[in-house]
């Protein structure tokens, strides 16, 4: 192995993959969520399509959802082999365990988090992407420019109570998901200075009840407004 | 006070091993937790039957060698003691305490209580000293360490490698354990020379040993009876990714 391979596949560097792809994520679901927002501009879909539209056709941002569909690819490669290993190390479980009491529940299952964020990203993924990318949207015209027209299939999947429950719920995981990634992912890289860590746990707190709420919010007022 | 223990026995480390019930009577809130155990151990003795073994040394809390999860706790319910600081003062008449040996497949147990705790000898042997010249003593203060770097070296160096870290971790990672060696020694003038070479060697020892890795869960330094803090282990990860970006070593 090459001296690059060695130091990532090692137990030190398996984490500092997780790290870094998990902060490009968070990095996406902010962009995500900016442009997920004007779901609610309350312009019959206008801006959303519009931002749907522009962002397929941006070669940069092309380039970064292939980056983006890579680094998740990794997150949960790497998520599944670390696990995997962590199990392994300890095979007698203890009969009475009251240890990590201070540890984070979210803290103690990434990896339940994780795979229920999988299954939501799948579902997500066929519902919403492979539609809007499969050329089978109806179109709408603004100003004489014909788009096609996303904000209907989402405000159709969100009328449906068990499909926008679903996604609430996903996104509560999401929050507990990152509620101890955000953090971690610093603490792996080695960033833990008194001057600095309080705010980054702070921040980490603070990002997930904002991203997972943001998101969250979206199926709720569509739901309601029916 | 009397108590009803559990405890696990396990002729070697081939045997499934099992839980055991004791009756201790007459215990002093005054003994330590390892008396206590010597009190049962002399009973069983004196009815012919095999004591409870348990490792032990300095009973002082600097040796490192006592241990037991206790109650679902590695060196029991207080926080920063070890299992031979631990007072019996703690418990109440009637308690029913479960005693496990630490569990992690990096250490086997032995018997009963005892577990093989000579993977931490073998990541210290990997990299866990610094090379000296002999010959003349050299001055005192003749380096100039700065009073806080000589005092985050001192808090690393507390640790007394129990392993108690890895009995908490949800992973049986020995992080916090390399983390405190590695660091102790980086932080110094003294330690540099090796600086690179040792990170990367006693890390690699720790993975080869079959310990589980690190999902910052900070249990190890909640239970660390020298409250070793989670810094240490971000300046192992720093020091690691620096040796892997610097080092000669290929
Ligand atoms: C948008 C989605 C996601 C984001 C933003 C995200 C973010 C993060 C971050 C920042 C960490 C902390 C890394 C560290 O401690 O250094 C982490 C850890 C983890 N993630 Fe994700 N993640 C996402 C999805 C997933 C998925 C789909 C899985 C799938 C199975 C997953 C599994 C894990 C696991 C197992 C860990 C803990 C690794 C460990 O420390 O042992 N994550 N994630
Ligand atoms: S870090 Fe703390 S718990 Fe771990 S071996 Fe050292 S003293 Fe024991
Ligand atoms: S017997 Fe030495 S630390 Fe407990």
């Amino acid at each position: 192995m090459s001296w690059f391979t060695q130091s990532i596949s090692g137990t030190i560097g398996k984490k500092l993959l997780m790290s870094l792809t998990g902060l490009f994520l968070i990095l996406f679901l902010v962009i995500h969520l900016a442009g997920n927002l004007q779901l609610l501009a309350g312009d019959g879909g206008k801006a959303f399509n519009i931002y749907a539209y522009n962002m397929a056709h941006n070669p940069l941002i092309k380039f970064v959802s292939y980056g983006n569909f890579f680094f998740i690819l990794v997150h949960i490669i790497d998520g599944i082999i670390l696990t995997r290993q962590n199990k392994s190390a300890r095979k007698v479980k203890y009969a009475v365990s009251t240890n990590d009491s201070k540890s984070s529940w979210a803290s103690k299952n990434m990896a339940l988090l994780g795979i229920i964020i999988l299954v939501f990203i799948i579902a997500h993924l066929a519902g919403f992407w492979y539609k809007f990318k499969n050329g089978s949207l109806a179109d709408v015209v603004y100003d004489g420019v014909t788009y096609p027209n996303g904000y209907e299939v989402v405000s159709f999947a969100f009328s449906q109570p068990l499909y926008a429950g679903f996604y609430v719920i996903c996104m509560v995981f999401l929050g507990f998901h990152l509620s101890h990634g955000f953090s971690s992912a610093f603490q792996t890289l080695g960033l833990n200075h008194k001057k600095y860590t309080p705010f980054i746990k702070k921040l980490g707190v603070l990002y997930s009840i904002l991203v997972a709420a943001g998101f969250a919010i979206i199926p709720i007022v569509m739901y309601l407004k029916g | 006070m009397n108590l009803k223990l559990k405890i696990w026995r396990q002729k070697n480390a081939n045997d499934k091993g099992a839980f055991e019930s004791y009756d201790v009577s007459d215990v002093s809130p005054d003994m330590s937790f390892l008396e206590m155990l010597d009190v049962l151990n002399e009973d069983l003795s004196r009815d012919g039957k095999d004591p409870v073994h348990f490792d032990h040394d300095c009973r002082e809390g600097i040796c490192g060698m006592c241990s037991l999860y206790i109650n679902g706790k590695p060196h029991g319910p207080k926080d920063a003691v070890t299992t031979c600081q631990l007072h019996m003062r703690s418990f109440k008449d009637g308690d029913i305490i479960v005693i496990e040996p630490w569990r992690a497949s990096a250490f086997p147990v032995h018997k009963d209580l005892v577990v093989d705790r000579s993977s931490f000898d073998r990541i210290i042997q990997a990299g866990g000293y610094v090379n000296v010249n002999t010959g003349g003593v050299p001055d005192a203060n003749e380096i100039a360490i700065p009073k806080t770097i000589a005092d985050q070296a001192m808090d690393a160096a507390q640790c007394i490698g129990c392993g108690a870290c890895v009995a908490a971790c949800k992973n049986a990672s020995a992080m916090l354990f390399t983390a405190a060696k590695v660091s102790q020694l980086a932080l110094l003038p003294q330690g540099q020379t090796e600086r690179h070479t040792r990170v990367e060697r006693m890390v690699a020892q720790m993975e080869e040993e079959g310990f589980g890795n690190c999902t910052n869960t900070g249990a190890c330094s909640a239970v660390c009876p020298k409250e070793i803090g989670q810094e240490h282990i971000a300046r192992l990860n720093r020091e690691y990714i620096g040796a892997k970006a610097a080092s000669d070593n290929v």
